[in-house]
């Protein structure tokens, strides 16, 4: 489980990814040396692997006087001899380094390192490390068990959908949450009363908010239809931008045009408790018999939620946010938790492409349910060769 | 029965009123009882701690205004503890509003240490965007992704910044949240960086960094003011440290309303079963 | 037609990022920095069409004077008084901008955080109910989890270890299911991120253009 959840993060980070900065700064060696410490020893260096470039890695032996340091520095020349210059310290008995100071690619560099006390005594120099150079990578070796993973991954969904368009029926169990949708609007329709839809506090680029934005177009589709007013108060304004165009979008797919009003979808303010306090504020005042919670939400999930409890609301909330899921359980009606989340807008819509969708990230949750099991079972056993394989 | 029914058809407001209550009284009146100190807490502490010449604490302020009186406390005591062990201190936010925040901690904790001086045992570094980019900037070079501290001198001027590059000087990052801020650290810090990385948390937000816990992606972890409590005690014992606990002093007042919740909660379903029987 | 220009931008975007995800050369660091620009270029534009539209909501108020527009002047006389004061004064240490934030902006947003406290009790009482069994489980572990994490139920039942039965439901039972609802959420992610490149789910676009 612990690979599985590493690996989790792993496909998170996709879209973010960043490297390293140049660097410079040396300072000479000019400071007088002592034999009564015992060097480090075994200076290795080598290219940082995975890496964009310009930077070697440095390890050493601890010295045997370890306890009697502050720490260590490191020396870098580019003749085995001479010419060596300080590049960094590192602390009492740690004994690796990241060398990134002024590094030029295809370079070769030797190091030394010596101990120094508290009082600036130092050991002699290690002997020097054997030559190295730095050059840029490109392929990161350490993500070989993700570009296996993810053509595997894509398989699936793209064999569930073909099986899916072919006609193959497919299922899907029932969640309440988003058969009560219908319910809820149906209310507001009949008590004249508007619908306030709050998708989540977070920011476009949140999948959580795409998804909401998915549930939007489902349920705006129905407020037009109805002609029943949709409050959609935002915190973000890029996400004001997609929501209005959503709302638009629905409006016109209903032959209502004139439905769609700017001043119903708009941005409150980007402040999370101001936004939380603004929301409870429509709630007390424009009192909408339907609430609807989905997307991202953090500590004001509570207090939008005991707000519309006390406003007597229908509430529906719907979020992958584990925390908040208890607050919502307790005040809302009807909970959408985690993947359901994802699985709305096919829900809803019964688009077999969507439906196969879900189906194939069923197929890839059995794949990664099969491979725990057997990692716990050879685990278990003694044998780590199935952990080793998302290390 | 009458009373019963009563009773669970109350208004909202007077548990509103008795929570108030139960909140103001023990800090009218500390009871000043014992915290029991658990391994997240240990954990966090003994790497402070250890902590060896030459490398720093780093403690970023992610949070805001809002989650103050519940992150405060354990921001307070860390520093405390820091400038006590003479470790030095980056300071940091990924939060516009976190700097501010640091600032006015480092004024607290000062007063104790007014030896203490910027640029030699500590470093308040300004508010950069980019979130996670800040992290792996620094990762990559401190000195690149901050040129300047907050007051705008340069950091290569700075001697307690001369030796620290990146993360490999860094014995241990903290970051203070009430969000998910926490995870980031972990995904950038700790998993791209191997740096050692813990969480201050609200206690809403404690449960989610279990998980992370036991892979030792966190290496601790402090929880609300139960954990800010912990840590006031461990510095207390052991630093034999006299400050004001108040993350203990606010425990008095969770010890309150915890025992009234569970009162409530019991007589609800007490009721609920008399009702229950009473229409069959 | 309308839709085909973004789609196909996504699912190149896409595609390009998964790709830059496995190289760690320096020419994909440089890409993904000039990602990460252009994504802080285009949301200035954005903030501004937000107040814009913060604007015109509460300027129709006014001028149609419906209910409550006097609170809208509140919201225009303190955005302009506050800016103000920061242009003339500036917002340094001690200055008054700063003295608002640190006396207004922060009591607020610590009141309305704190207000959580008393919708956790009154949440608590009406819903902590042992109306099934998985209910009841529900309700013994809060109230065990609820004590041990105070230090009167610790010093009441510290022979008992209530504190470290507290940190075992939490490093375990909890942690159990809050993986399992993660990698549902972690598959759901990545699924609904390849529908949207794909162009299979289009709802963020509006829904049209089937």
């Amino acid at each position: 489980m612990y690979i599985k959840f590493k690996e989790v993060q792993h496909i998170k980070i996709i879209y973010l990814f960043f490297f390293a900065f140049p660097l410079f700064a040396q300072e000479s060696d000019t400071l007088p040396l002592t034999q009564k410490f015992a060097p480090p020893l075994d200076v290795r260096a080598f290219d940082t692997p995975n890496d964009a470039g310009k930077s070697i890695t440095v390890q050493w032996n601890l010295s045997p006087d370890n306890s009697l340091f502050s720490g260590y520095e490191i020396y870098r020349s580019e003749a085995q001899d001479t010419g060596y210059q300080y590049v960094g310290y590192m602390g009492r008995g740690i004994s690796t380094i990241r060398d990134n100071r002024g590094v030029k690619d295809n370079t070769p560099y030797y190091y030394k390192v010596r101990g120094r006390t508290s009082t600036y005594e130092y050991s002699e120099f290690s002997p020097p490390s054997s030559s190295t150079s730095s050059s840029p990578q490109w392929y990161h070796k350490g993500k070989t068990n993700v570009l296996i993973g993810l053509p595997l991954f894509i398989f699936l969904i793209f064999w569930a959908v073909f099986q899916a368009k072919m006609g193959k029926p497919l299922f899907i169990r029932k969640i309440d949450g988003l058969d009560s949708l219908e319910e809820a609007v149906g209310r507001a329709t009949e008590m004249g009363k508007p619908v306030l839809y709050v998708p989540g506090t977070s920011f476009i680029s949140d999948i959580a908010t795409i998804a909401s934005m998915n549930i939007l177009s489902q349920v705006a589709k129905k407020t037009a239809e109805y002609n029943t007013p949709i409050i959609v108060p935002n915190r973000d304004p890029i996400v004001m931008s997609v929501a209005q165009e959503v709302v638009r979008e629905a409006a016109i797919e209903k032959g209502r045009p004139d439905y769609y009003n700017p001043d119903r979808v708009f941005f409150l303010t980007s402040s999370q408790f101001a936004y939380a306090a603004g929301v409870c504020g429509i709630m007390t005042r424009e009192k909408p018999a339907t609430n609807l919670f989905i997307g991202m939400f953090w500590a004001e999930s509570l207090l939008l939620a005991e707000t519309g409890n006390i406003t007597g609301a229908i509430q529906i909330a719907g979020t992958d946010a584990v925390t908040q899921l208890p607050f919502f359980v307790t005040a809302c009606d009807y909970t959408i938790m985690g993947e359901e989340l994802y699985a709305a807008s096919a829900y809803l819509s019964k688009n077999p492409s969507l439906v196969g969708g879900i189906k194939g990230q069923d197929y890839n949750k059995l794949v990664i349910f099969i491979f725990l099991a057997l990692g716990t079972i050879f685990g278990l056993l003694g044998n780590n060769f199935i952990i080793n394989l998302f290390k | 029965m009458n009373l019963l029914n009563k009773f669970m058809n109350m208004d909202r407001r007077w548990i509103y009123l008795i929570t108030a209550i139960c909140v103001i009284i023990p800090f009218l009146i500390p009871i000043g009882l014992p915290t029991y100190t658990t391994p997240p807490a240990r954990n966090i502490y003994e790497k402070i701690d250890n902590t060896s010449d030459g490398q720093v604490v780093l403690l970023s302020f992610d949070y805001d205004a809002a989650v103050l009186p519940e992150l405060y406390p354990m921001t307070i005591t860390i520093l405390n503890h820091c400038f006590n062990r003479n470790i030095k201190v980056i300071l940091m936010s990924l939060y516009m509003q976190g700097i501010g925040i640091a600032q006015v901690a480092l004024e607290d904790v000062k007063r104790e240490f007014p030896e203490k001086k910027e640029g030699i045992d500590y470093t308040l570094l300004p508010y950069v965007p980019g979130g996670a980019l800040v992290i792996l900037g620094i990762g990559e070079d401190i000195h690149k992704t901050f040129p300047t501290d907050y007051y705008g001198t340069l950091i290569d001027s700075l001697p307690m910044m001369r030796e620290i590059r990146n993360f490999d000087q860094i014995s241990l990052a903290i970051s203070f949240s009430g969000g998910g801020v926490s995870r980031t650290w972990v995904t950038y810090a700790n998993q791209r960086y191997g740096a050692n990385v813990a969480a201050g948390v609200t206690a809403v937000m404690a449960a989610e960094n279990y998980p992370y816990l036991q892979t030792k992606q966190l290496i601790g972890m402090l929880g609300g003011l139960k954990g800010a409590a912990e840590y006031e005690n461990l510095v207390e014992k052991n630093l034999k440290l006299k400050t004001r606990k108040a993350a203990c002093i606010g425990m008095d007042a969770q010890s309150a309303v915890h025992i009234m919740m569970i009162v409530f909660i019991v007589l609800a379903n007490i009721a609920y079963f008399a009702g229950r029987r009473r229409k069959k | 037609m309308r839709r085909a220009g973004p789609l196909k931008l996504c699912l190149i975007g896409g595609i390009v990022m998964i790709i830059q995800f496995f190289i760690p050369h320096r020419f994909s660091k440089n890409f993904f920095d000039e990602v990460v620009h252009w994504l802080i270029v285009c949301g200035v534009p954005a903030l501004v069409i937000g107040y814009y539209s913060i604007f015109h909501v509460h300027w129709t108020k006014i001028r149609r004077k419906r209910e409550g527009w006097g609170y809208s002047i509140i919201i225009f006389v303190a955005v302009i008084v506050v800016a103000l004061i920061g242009f003339i004064w500036g917002v340094g240490e001690n200055s008054v901008f700063m003295k608002i934030y640190q006396y207004m902006t922060m009591t607020m947003q610590a009141t309305m955080f704190s207000l959580l406290g008393f919708y956790m009790a009154s949440a608590a009482f009406r819903s902590f109910k042992a109306r099934t069994p998985e209910a009841t489980l529900l309700l013994i572990v809060a109230l065990v989890v609820m004590f041990g994490r105070v230090p009167i139920g610790e010093s009441v039942f510290i022979k008992l270890k209530l504190p470290n039965l507290v940190e075992w439901i939490l490093m375990y039972p909890n942690m159990a299911a809050q993986r399992g609802i993660g990698l549902g959420v972690g598959l759901g992610i990545m699924a609904t991120s390849l529908k949207i490149m794909l162009g299979i789910e289009r709802g963020w676009l509006g829904g049209a253009g089937k």
